[in-house]
């Protein structure tokens, strides 16, 4: 077993017996069960819950994350005084915080639909791609919490970038999107908008799920384009593409800054 | 056991070391002691491969510290703030320690500190529920787990009560009897005359006395360690100004 596993298997214990982790499971197994129960209807409450999956997913991953490698600062200095390699303690400390803030979000999620029964087989790639993209967020902004507390030792700064990062992606690049496109209304821009989903994970999440759903059909002539290239076999290649490049990039950064780092 | 070669370390605009040269000699207990800011825990984390040099070097039995981890399999380190996760028991503690060292499971460890401090009821508790001097306790027993060859211990006896701090320094003792070699810091210097055979001043990022506590003692004109540090700071650097 490597040096990875073996972190992995503890912090992954410690996190699972968290408060937090609890609370953030028993979270989504309520708005879950709560949004079934008014809508009666998988479908719209699927949509509801991507919203809020889409919001609190960042949000949660990113906080806790950048705090949880400050907290863990002492530790992490015992740990590196052990015969382990970083790039490995690196590893397991990323792998022990986003496999079970991921596994608490898909039990949470899924727990209602499951013991309700899917029956419909759309019904049931809609919660699994919901499930798969929430965990892709999970592994994404995990990533980036942990390059920005390997990159600064102040804690306030630390959040600080955790949290406009958020914002940044999650509310103002949308507005953002909202601005190009008054401008550029009289043009084409059907392809560059796409561009600028692509390039935002959240925002990619959000296209992926709402195409989905059937309100895809109010989104007129770029809902078209979009649903021609979000649908097709290379849509779901480049999609995929493109969110393994959010997980991979910050956590090679991550881990090259933890490298580096002096303790 | 321990060479460093004009070491110098920078945070910042901060120069930390300045060009330090200091030997640790095999098989004695080495107290590090100076002025708060000296450098004695960037000399630790250095000793460590914790913190990187900016030029100079640190051999640790013969093995040069250059970011390879196998020569920490020799070395037993007690950090000054006792922090664990919280949800894990120390027993999950030492458990995952001797993992990541790749212990045989079938070898004994030296649990001679658990049962010392009384330790084994609390093994099988959290961690956040322990209290300070006891997680102290259980990152002292940490460290003398694996019979290390070499043990760090920052600052060790702060805040255990007297009669643990009497087990742990008999403890290093009994250790460095068995030819371990040690080196500690700490700012209660009636502690480091118990434990320490030879002490390290360090300010300014350099070593400004190195050998016998005796010696030092003597060179200063002073009754006791505490006596002859103190004199030492006030004079700024060298033991035999007069």
């Amino acid at each position: 077993m490597s040096a990875t596993a073996k972190v992995l298997k503890y912090q992954a214990s410690d996190v699972a017996r968290s408060r937090w982790l609890i609370i953030y499971t028993l979270f989504f197994l309520a708005t879950a069960e709560a949004v079934l129960r008014f809508s009666n209807d998988g479908a719209k409450a699927l949509l509801s819950l991507s919203n809020v999956v889409l919001l609190v997913i960042p949000l949660v991953t990113i906080v806790f994350g950048t705090v949880y490698l400050y907290n863990a600062r002492e530790f992490i200095e015992l740990l590196l005084a052990q015969p382990v390699k970083r790039r490995q303690l690196f590893g397991g400390l990323y792998l022990g915080l986003a496999l079970p803030l991921s596994a608490g979000f898909a039990v949470g999620l899924a727990t209602p639909f499951l013991l309700r029964g899917l029956g419909d087989r759309a019904l049931a790639i809609t919660l699994a791609t919901l499930l798969l993209l929430g965990i892709a967020l999970t592994a994404i902004f995990t990533a980036l919490a942990f390059l920005i507390a390997s990159s600064t030792d102040d804690r306030l700064k630390g959040l600080g970038v955790a949290i406009t990062l958020w914002l940044l992606t999650s509310l103002l690049y949308d507005g953002l999107v909202l601005i190009v496109v008054a401008v550029f209304a009289d043009y084409p821009i059907a392809k560059p908008v796409l561009a600028l989903v692509v390039a935002n994970p959240i925002d990619l999440a959000r296209v992926s799920l709402l195409l989905r759903f059937d309100i895809s059909a109010l989104m007129g002539y770029t809902g078209a384009v979009f649903r021609s290239f979000f649908g097709s076999e290379w849509g779901i290649a480049i999609t995929s593409a493109a969110l393994a490049l959010w997980i991979a990039v910050p956590t090679v950064l991550g881990a090259r800054r933890f490298g580096r780092k002096d303790f | 056991m321990i060479q460093v070669r004009s070491l110098w370390k920078k945070f910042g605009a901060l120069d930390v070391l300045r060009g330090l040269e200091l030997a640790v000699g095999r098989g004695r207990v080495t107290a590090i002691v100076g002025p708060n800011g000296a450098g004695k825990t960037t000399l630790l984390k250095t000793i460590l491969g914790l913190t990187r040099p900016d030029a100079g070097e640190v051999v640790v039995d013969g093995v040069r510290v250059n970011g390879d981890e196998s020569y920490r399999s020799q070395i037993g380190y007690m950090p000054q703030l006792a922090r664990f996760p919280g949800n894990l028991t120390a027993r999950e503690l030492f458990a995952m320690l001797s993992d990541l060292r790749g212990v045989d499971p079938s070898i004994a460890l030296d649990e001679e500190l658990v049962t010392a401090f009384a330790l084994e009821p609390e093994l099988a508790k959290p961690i956040r529920t322990l209290s300070g001097g006891t997680r102290q306790k259980v990152n002292a027993a940490a460290a003398f787990l694996f019979r290390p060859r070499l043990l760090i211990l920052d600052e060790p006896t702060a805040g255990l009560d007297p009669l643990s701090s009497g087990v742990l320094k008999a403890k290093v003792l009994a250790a460095r009897d068995s030819g371990c070699t040690v080196v500690v810091t700490s700012h209660i210097m009636s502690d480091l005359e118990e434990l320490a055979d030879d002490v390290v001043f360090l300010s300014g990022g350099q070593a400004h006395y190195a050998g016998s506590v005796a010696e030092l003692i003597e060179l200063t004109r002073q009754v006791n360690l505490e006596r002859a540090i103190a004199a030492m700071m006030l004079r700024g650097t060298r033991p035999a100004a007069a």
